[in-house]
């Protein structure tokens, strides 16, 4: 008996678990504090180019994001091979009458998004994530749809630059 | 004696918040949304009509080239001002053309207006409008913009320290917006110049 007895004083006290979910519990609130969803991955090649005199973007829950770059996979529309256009997670035809068609129609779904939010559909900011490598032309032709369905807040995505950063 | 309550088992809870962690952490991504500002002209004809009121002194033009050097034109001169150089060259123009100190002919005309905080402020009436050539690149132009911005900061910032002592950031978003009305941001983004 006296031998059982000895072991049991032997045992390695139990660590009491019970504290560690609330530091993940932290954690996972700090995380979800700090970030937000991800609406869609790009699938072009993005490097902002570097500004100073950035400004944050506010209200990131009227913000549509429209990425322009050399496509990461073959089989991506392109204009000229070279440059390819994403709404959301589609791609802007390349044929100029339907990427027409394509900026409008996600325009309208981005509007009508919003107003069913009861947000005013004119305070939807575009930002476009252009990569910097990106020829002017196609930039225009872009800014030009944009302004011909009356979409005028854009907000050129840009990167801090570490020389002159504030 | 009061009857022991059995203890509950917490080791499962640690791990179902380690799996709601995980998730949260693929699922985000860590918003650097940061970027330039600005604003599209509407799309009418009438506008059109207005730029070409405007006056010749009242026009900066910056023009991107396909090498990415920029020509600038105001005072009845045209300067050429390298890639290399834009960044320290062009904000001085700029800040030059907005403000018009020494209210050289050749300059913006200001005109007075009434704003809230600030009483009668002389704003200018100067226009830079910018054109790019098709071939370039969305870096420069960048560039561009950031220098005409950091003009215009350094503008606000002067006159924010002017009038109510600090700086543009450290104002109260009613001065701000003072601050912001006697010096607007007027970049006229043309779309090509071919």
């Amino acid at each position: 008996m006296a031998r059982f007895r000895k072991e049991g004083k032997k045992e390695v006290p139990e660590i009491n678990t019970g504290s560690m979910s609330d530091i993940i519990f932290m954690f996972l609130f700090f995380f979800m504090v700090i970030t937000t969803m991800r609406e869609s991955d790009s699938q072009v090649k993005f490097t902002p180019p570097k500004a100073s005199e950035y400004q944050k973007l506010e209200k990131k829950s009227s913000v549509a994001t429209i990425y322009m770059g050399e496509p990461k996979k073959q089989g991506i529309p392109a204009i000229d091979e070279v440059v390819s256009i994403q709404l959301n997670d589609k791609f802007a035809r390349t044929r100029s009458e339907d990427m027409k068609v394509d900026i409008k129609g996600f325009i309208e779904e981005e509007r009508a998004a919003c107003a069913e939010k009861d947000k005013d559909p004119n305070a939807i900011t575009y930002s476009l994530k252009i990569d910097s490598d990106v020829k002017m032309r196609y930039v225009n032709i872009l800014k030009q749809e944009l302004r011909q369905n009356n979409a005028l807040k854009i907000n050129y995505s840009t990167k801090k630059d570490k020389k002159e950063g504030k | 004696m009061a009857r022991k309550v059995p203890s509950i088992n917490t080791g499962a809870m640690a791990d179902i918040s380690f799996l709601l962690l995980t998730f949260f952490l693929l699922t985000s991504s860590i918003t650097n949304e940061q970027g330039i500002p600005r604003l599209l002209p509407k799309p009418s004809t009438e506008q059109q009509k207005q730029e070409e009121d405007i006056r010749q002194r009242n026009i900066m033009t910056i023009l991107v080239n396909r090498n990415n050097d920029v020509l600038v034109t105001a005072k009845g001169e045209q300067y050429v001002i390298e890639k290399k150089k834009i960044a320290t060259e062009l904000k001085d123009k700029a800040k030059e053309f907005l403000a018009n100190p020494k209210n050289d002919p050749n300059l913006p005309e200001k005109f007075v207006k009434q704003i809230d905080n600030l009483g009668a402020y002389e704003v200018s009436r100067g226009v830079i409008s910018l054109t790019n050539d098709n071939n370039t690149t969305f870096e420069t132009y960048i560039l561009v913009q950031n220098e005409l911005q950091k003009a215009v900061n350094e503008l606000r910032d002067e006159a924010a320290l002017n009038y109510f002592g600090q700086k543009m950031d450290k104002l109260d978003p009613e001065e701000k917006k003072a601050i912001q009305e006697a010096i607007p941001i007027n970049i006229s983004e043309a779309s090509s110049a071919n």
